[in-house]
């Protein structure tokens, strides 16, 4: 089934058009890895379906059913989606526990007003942290964390709301290997969940091990997609990575 | 005594006015330079109301807070379109507009003559009238709206309400992909920001009994701002320690001998060089949590 699909998805910057008239399938369920050369329009793919940029052209369409041409960020997780950022953008002077509350509590001006977080929430918080291994750091500032960790609370303030898409932008970057084991077990649980991932990633190891199904984009385009031993074999894709 | 009591007064006044704006600038991270707009808006409303119509001192809180409340709500929507240093300096647009309004329209607020005989608050029911007569008595009335401020201000901040005023001020984009609409939030602080700055306000002109458009210019919200940076941002018992500091260093001035006139004007100066200071030394201010 069909839960996420883009229908020729446009965005210019100065009249450059970084994502240009692409169209997607996203299964659900499964791991798909989006990859392609720097300036390739990844990230920015992701910041139109988050809603983080404007769309120019072109809809998406969540569940086979809610056709969107205008995504406001406020309601990306009202349409089961959540993302993760290049550089995570924690709440920085803000506990590590208060990271994840903030997410996980009543959003609703007046409700939230007369609302202090439960032990429901605290629950949640401690289930989300705990699979990144930074409960025992709850009580630390979000700025005094190291550079994997920030990916890490990043990724679990993401799980802890439930959605049903992940939208995860280069979530390995630049991590040792033993935090990126727990970064792909957590992505493998995902899946065993039910939900969708959608993975920006360089790494072709880790795009051959995660994902289910691959999207190669060039200059904003489509430029081939399939099973990831297949795509990654092909002649065009290795020349737009290789620039041969 | 009297001069004690009139220190205190005058802490209990700029204590609620720097809380207030410690909910918008040091909790919600908005750099609101209009503070004194609102702060003038409730010493009007309770002077107009109180020497032109004869309500009482609480009915004309109310009423304050509410015109206070609906013109803030405006400029918030307004300010919402701003970020950063074009929020700051729109805001300082807003304090110069209400200012010259104060100024100028001279029907309602009789311009730069002021509003004299404003008087003090009473309350009872019909031949009970209690009337606060004496500056002992204002201080326990205006020590009981700081208490109920502070008490309102600490509820805010405890909330789920409080913690998405800090995720704002760290990162609004962030927080918005979590299904919060930021804009409401913003929206809602300033708002009760403005309300309980009007209570200052109310409390002021019936204090001095005299208000003119003066004590509500731009020098007088960057004071309190001075009091929200220098006490602590994000930490209310920080705002209370910045009032408490900032109205007791001309005094202090005073008594090292200092003619009046100059420790007026070196107060400016102190404050100015002290908040240079702090923002080079401890940019978090004496008790506050967050870096500017």
């Amino acid at each position: 089934m069909k839960i996420l699909q883009t229908k020729n998805l446009t965005k210019r910057f100065d009249g450059v058009k970084a994502v240009d008239g692409f169209s997607i399938d996203i299964e659900k369920g499964k791991i798909t890895g989006i990859i392609g050369p720097n300036g390739s329009g990844k990230t920015t793919l992701v910041n139109l379906l988050s809603g983080m940029v404007g769309i120019d052209g072109g809809i998406v369409i969540v569940d086979d059913a809610l056709k969107l041409s205008n995504i406001k960020p406020y309601d990306i997780l009202s349409y089961g989606i959540t993302r993760t950022f290049q550089e995570a953008r924690l709440f920085n002077q803000m506990t590590v526990l208060d990271n994840v509350l903030a997410v996980l509590t009543e959003r609703n001006v007046f409700g939230a007003l007369f609302e202090k977080h439960n032990d429901y929430h605290l629950g949640k918080a401690k289930e989300a942290l705990e699979k990144v291994s930074l409960w025992e750091k709850r009580n630390e500032l979000a700025a005094n964390l190291s550079y994997g960790q920030r990916k890490l609370l990043e990724i679990a303030r993401a799980i802890s709301t439930q959605a049903e898409i992940y939208l995860l932008d280069e979530p390995f970057a630049g991590l040792f290997p033993e935090i990126i084991k727990t970064v792909s077990v957590i992505i493998k649980n995902l899946k065993q969940e039910g939900k969708t991932v959608i993975l920006i990633e360089h790494n072709m190891e880790i795009i051959r091990e995660l994902c289910d199904y691959a999207i190669v984009m060039d200059s904003g385009k489509l430029l081939a997609e399939g099973k990831p031993e297949e795509v990654l074999r092909k002649k065009e894709v290795v020349e737009a990575y290789l620039g041969e | 005594m009297e001069y004690l009591i009139h220190l205190a007064i005058l802490f209990a006044i700029y204590g609620i006015l720097g809380l207030s704006l410690n909910l918008v600038v040091g909790y919600t991270g908005l750099l609101s330079v209009t503070h004194a707009a609102f702060y003038g808006i409730g010493a009007y409303a309770t002077a107009i109301l109180l020497t032109s119509l004869g309500v009482n001192f609480f009915v004309s809180v109310l009423a304050a807070i509410i015109v206070s409340a609906v013109i803030a709500f405006l400029i918030g929507l307004i300010l919402s379109k701003f970020d950063d240093d074009y929020y700051a300096l729109a805001s300082f647009g807003f304090n110069i507009i209400i200012f010259s309004v104060f100024l100028n329209w001279r029907e309602l607020t009789r311009g730069p003559l002021g509003i004299p005989g404003i008087g003090k608050p009473s309350f009872g029911i019909s031949n009970f009238q209690f009337l606060i007569s004496n500056n002992l008595e204002f201080l326990i009335l205006a020590l009981l709206f700081l208490g109920l401020i502070y008490f309102i201000s600490r509820f805010i901040v405890k909330s789920s309400f409080g913690r998405i005023l800090k995720a704002i001020r760290e990162d609004e984009k962030a927080i918005q992909i979590f299904g919060y609409h930021t804009l409401y939030y913003k929206l809602a602080i300033f708002v009760i920001s403005a309300a309980m700055a009007s209570v200052a306000g109310s409390l002021f002109a019936s204090y001095i009994t005299f208000i003119d458009p003066s004590s509500f210019w731009l020098m007088e919200s960057i004071f309190i701002l001075a009091i929200v940076i220098l006490g602590g941002l994000s930490n209310l018992k920080g705002s209370l320690l910045g009032a408490l500091f900032l109205i007791l260093l001309p005094e202090a001035l005073r008594f090292v001998g200092m003619p009046n006139d100059i420790a007026a004007q070196m107060r400016q100066v102190i404050y100015g060089a002290i908040l240079i200071l702090l923002m080079l030394y401890r940019p978090q201010g004496l008790a506050g949590e967050y870096k500017l």
